[in-house]
């Protein structure tokens, strides 16, 4: 069994990074969009873990993703709301037609 | 006489007596004038005519009483300290000039402001019964309160600027009153004639106030002796000290041991006290200074007088400045007996009289005051004889009683003018406020010839007119004898007359007391057939009745004329009273053996030197007898010719000369003359400043105005192409960079993500590239 160094980690993480990007920019649904920021942050999570694990030590790394974890939920719920009050504005979720801040 | 020489050599400065209740006097008329003015019309309306005149009649009573106690006061004190002063404050100060709001009371204002209260107060009630069916009423009161206000302060005021304030106010109230029926324009015309006139006058008045001032200037210096000099170098004086000196008790020497502790102001200064001391009291120099300066080769103070006279040519109507005055009997009657009569046009006499330290020293100007005086005396006179208009003949007679006046100041008897002015006031205000009894009677008749046989009608009218006509004619049993023969026999015996331009003039006096004594006839022969026309014989109104006074029927009235009420018959016995009472002010020296109670009172403020020949008593009887012959001759051929309107003799006399009738009938075309050399003179003037305005100077105006329109439109051109066009630049390419910005604001949050990636993404490129 190869050893597991940080490195991999790091792959993984800018791996889910990349892919969280790549929803968000691409998707026009909003709730993928939604979907996309989790995946940034927990890309931001992995590294705070791996980072905790092999730089720091102790149990920082935990803790702050622990944060980041609650904020995210915080996040969704408000995210959620926001998109279904879009919804009933608009009968629909589509990003690229929420344009109202343009005026 | 030789007891003034005798005080005048001991002159020293004005002692003065606080009186701070001095202000109340012409404070009075000035709140009942306040009144009337500004509530008059809604209190007449709301509660009627009485409340307007008991604002009126009773300031003149509050104003009166005043004067009474300051007049007990004046008696309390002895002769040489009888002079009240009641500065309020300081007006204004101006290099050397400094203006106190202050009052002074000596005997010659007091007198002035008795005459002033007491006369002015009677003609107020008198006012009550012949204004009564005036609709405005209140307007009236309060002109005739503004009026006694102006005369007070003219009178009392202690410098020469309220002085002219009062002249001027006086001049303001005369014309508002003579236009007091405005609506007629021959009225309101008359009105403007006399502002007119008086402004002629005024001019010389403030020509001369500025000569004076400008005189007494200069550099005075006090030298170790104590004397103050003259210093012709005014920058050397500057140098040793200031230029106003001061001259105090122990600077003063030997001439001043009986006045210590007193001090003289010397300089220019506008205070009538302060003028009389410093030319007074001879050791300050001022009046030797004065009596040498010389201006255009003329004397200065001849030149300063001649001015000052002409300020009172205008306001008391002599030639040939006296056009006003006749015209200016269009105003109500109880105007023409205050002002026109009784005190205003009497203030240049006053002024005379005040200035008369100033006058004694230019002997020119006085002799032209007297010759002045004489000539109009003897001018109105004449005119006097053929008006039928009795309000006209009593203008004349008092423009030629005014004439009286100025000889008697003209020739140095200064308390004779004034004492004449004193008996004057009595007497006209007397015939004045009879004729207006009359007019009343006959329902605004005038015209002697529509009158007659009112004597029956009209009793205590008649006997009062007759006082007066005693009076002014020069009957010993009345006051007007006194005072004319006094002045008459002061201009005989006045040796040292002189004349401008030709100097000392012997038998000038004499010339003056014939022409004089020849209008006192006059006097007495006009006087007396006013008074026959009106009185005697049978009412001549009925038949000329129905000639264009069609206004008369719509009063409602009957035709027989009728005795006025109670307000009017009880102030015409009143004056008529004062008429003879004045005489016990001035019984002369040879019948009592002292000197009369008038100048004794005024001699303090007459502090003017002026030598008169001695006569014999039995020489001054002679004289006096000559005066009552006058007024006997006068009176006698007045009976004659004009007596119950029997005689047929005016008639042919008057076609005998009818040519020489109609030049006196038409005042020798002297408002002719004006018209045809003032008025047109004006007019030609006006016509070509008119000429000038419209050809020289609009042109030069308009060519000012087409250059600066080239300018505008030149400078329009640069405004709008050049300066616009920057800034619509700046606007436009602001307008289209936002156009063209706004493009990026697409409001998707995914475009701006990309934006972020883009950016995130050349950061860590240029990270690794920078590295």
């Amino acid at each position: 069994m190869p050893h597991l160094t940080l490195n991999h980690f790091l792959v993984v993480s800018a791996l889910l990074f990349g892919f969280g990007i790549l929803a968000v920019v691409t998707r026009r649904n909003a709730v993928a969009v939604l979907m996309g920021i989790e995946l940034i942050l927990n890309a931001a999570n992995l590294n705070l873990v791996a980072f905790g694990r092999y730089v720091a030590g102790g149990i920082t790394g935990q803790v702050f993703t622990l944060f980041v974890i609650v904020l995210a939920a915080a996040e969704a719920a408000v995210g959620l709301a926001i998109i279904l009050t879009i919804y009933q504005m608009a009968r629909n979720i589509d990003t690229s037609r929420a344009t109202t801040l343009k005026e | 006489m030789e007891h003034a020489a005798h005080a005048a050599s001991h002159l020293g400065p004005l002692a003065t007596q606080a009186a701070s209740y001095l202000w109340l006097i012409p404070f009075f008329p000035l709140v009942g004038a306040v009144i009337n003015a500004t509530m008059g019309a809604r209190l007449q309306r709301r509660f009627g005519k009485n409340l307007v005149h008991v604002i009126g009649v009773g300031a003149m009573a509050l104003s009166f009483t005043t004067a009474c106690v300051a007049f007990l006061t004046l008696l309390g004190l002895d002769g040489e300290h009888r002079f009240l002063q009641d500065t309020l404050w300081n007006v204004f100060n101006a290099g050397k000039l400094s203006v106190d709001l202050g009052f002074a009371l000596d005997p010659l204002s007091m007198m002035m402001t008795l005459i002033i209260t007491f006369i002015g107060m009677l003609i107020h009630v008198f006012s009550i019964g012949y204004m009564a069916d005036e609709p405005s009423y209140w307007r009236f009161f309060a002109y005739l309160n503004l009026f006694v206000f102006s005369m007070l302060l003219l009178v009392m005021g202690d410098n020469f600027v309220l002085m002219f304030f009062g002249w001027e106010g006086v001049g303001l109230c005369s014309y508002l009153l003579i236009a007091f029926w405005y609506t007629d324009s021959q009225k309101a015309a008359a009105g403007m004639k006399a502002f007119i006139t008086n402004r002629f006058g005024d001019f010389g008045f403030i020509l001369g106030l500025f000569l004076l001032f400008w005189a007494l200037g200069g550099a005075w210096q006090t030298a170790p002796d104590g004397k103050l000099t003259y210093v012709e170098d005014a920058q050397a004086a500057n140098a040793h000290g200031e230029q106003r000196a001061l001259l105090d008790a122990d600077h003063r020497g030997k001439a001043w041991d009986h006045s210590e502790g007193s001090h003289v102001s010397v300089g220019p200064t506008l205070n009538f006290r302060e003028l009389r001391d410093q030319i007074v009291i001879t050791s300050t120099g001022v009046a030797a200074k004065l009596k040498s300066q010389k201006m255009f080769g003329f004397g200065l103070l001849a030149v300063v007088g001649i001015l000052f006279f002409v300020g009172a040519m205008g306001k008391s109507a002599q030639l040939p400045l006296h056009v006003w005055l006749p015209d200016a009997m269009a105003g109500p009657t109880p105007v023409s007996a205050l002002i026109h009569a009784a005190t205003m046009v009497t203030a240049g006499v006053y002024m005379v009289a005040r200035l008369n330290f100033v006058f004694a020293l230019a002997p020119a100007a006085m002799g032209w005051v007297a010759f002045i005086g004489a000539a109009t005396a003897l001018f109105a006179a004449s005119i006097g004889f053929f008006q039928y208009d009795i309000k006209k003949v009593l203008a004349y007679s008092t423009v030629s009683q005014l004439g009286f006046m100025f000889i008697g100041v003209g020739v140095g008897a200064y308390w004779a003018g004034a004492y004449h002015l004193l008996t004057h006031a009595f007497f006209k205000a007397t015939l004045f406020l009879g004729s207006g009894s009359v007019i009343l009677g006959c329902h605004h008749e005038q015209d002697m010839r529509k009158m007659g046989g009112l004597g029956k009608l009209m009793p205590v009218t008649k006997w009062t007119y007759l006082i007066a006509c005693w009076a002014i004619a020069g009957f010993p049993w009345a006051s007007g004898f006194y005072s004319k023969d006094e002045l008459l026999w002061k201009a005989f015996t006045q040796e040292g007359m002189a004349f401008p331009l030709l100097g000392f003039t012997p038998h000038l006096g004499q010339l003056i007391y014939l022409m004089g004594i020849i209008a006192a006839t006059g006097t007495s022969f006009y006087m007396f057939r006013s008074y026959y026309m009106t009185f005697t014989g049978e009412y001549r109104g009925h038949a000329h009745h129905d000639d264009g006074h069609g206004h008369d029927e719509g009063h409602g009235h009957g035709h027989t004329p009728h005795e006025s009420p109670l307000s009017i018959t009880f102030v015409l016995v009143a004056l008529a009273t004062g008429a003879v009472l004045a005489a016990v002010l001035g019984l002369p020296t040879a019948w009592t053996g002292s000197a009369p109670l008038l100048e004794h009172w005024l001699e303090p403020s007459l502090p003017a030197v002026v030598k008169f020949a001695e006569y014999s008593h039995s020489t001054e009887f002679l004289f006096q007898f000559i005066g009552v012959s006058a007024g006997v001759i006068g009176w006698v051929f007045a009976r004659a010719l004009y007596k119950d309107n029997q005689s047929k003799v005016p008639a042919q006399l008057l076609e005998r000369w009818k040519r020489a009738w109609t030049v006196v009938y038409n005042k020798y075309y002297v408002d002719e003359l004006y018209q045809a050399t003032v008025l047109r003179g004006a007019v030609a003037l006006a016509r070509l400043f008119s000429f000038i305005d419209k050809h020289l100077v609009d042109g030069l105006v308009n060519l000012v105005g087409a250059i600066t329109r080239v300018f505008a439109e030149l400078d329009g051109a640069i405004d709008r192409y050049l300066v616009d066009g920057l800034v619509n630049l700046v606007a436009n390419s602001t307008l289209s960079a936002g156009a063209i910005l706004r493009r990026i604001q697409t409001g998707r949050i995914q475009t701006y993500l990309y934006g972020a990636l883009v950016g995130a993404i050349a950061i860590v490129f240029l990270n690794f590239l920078l590295k």
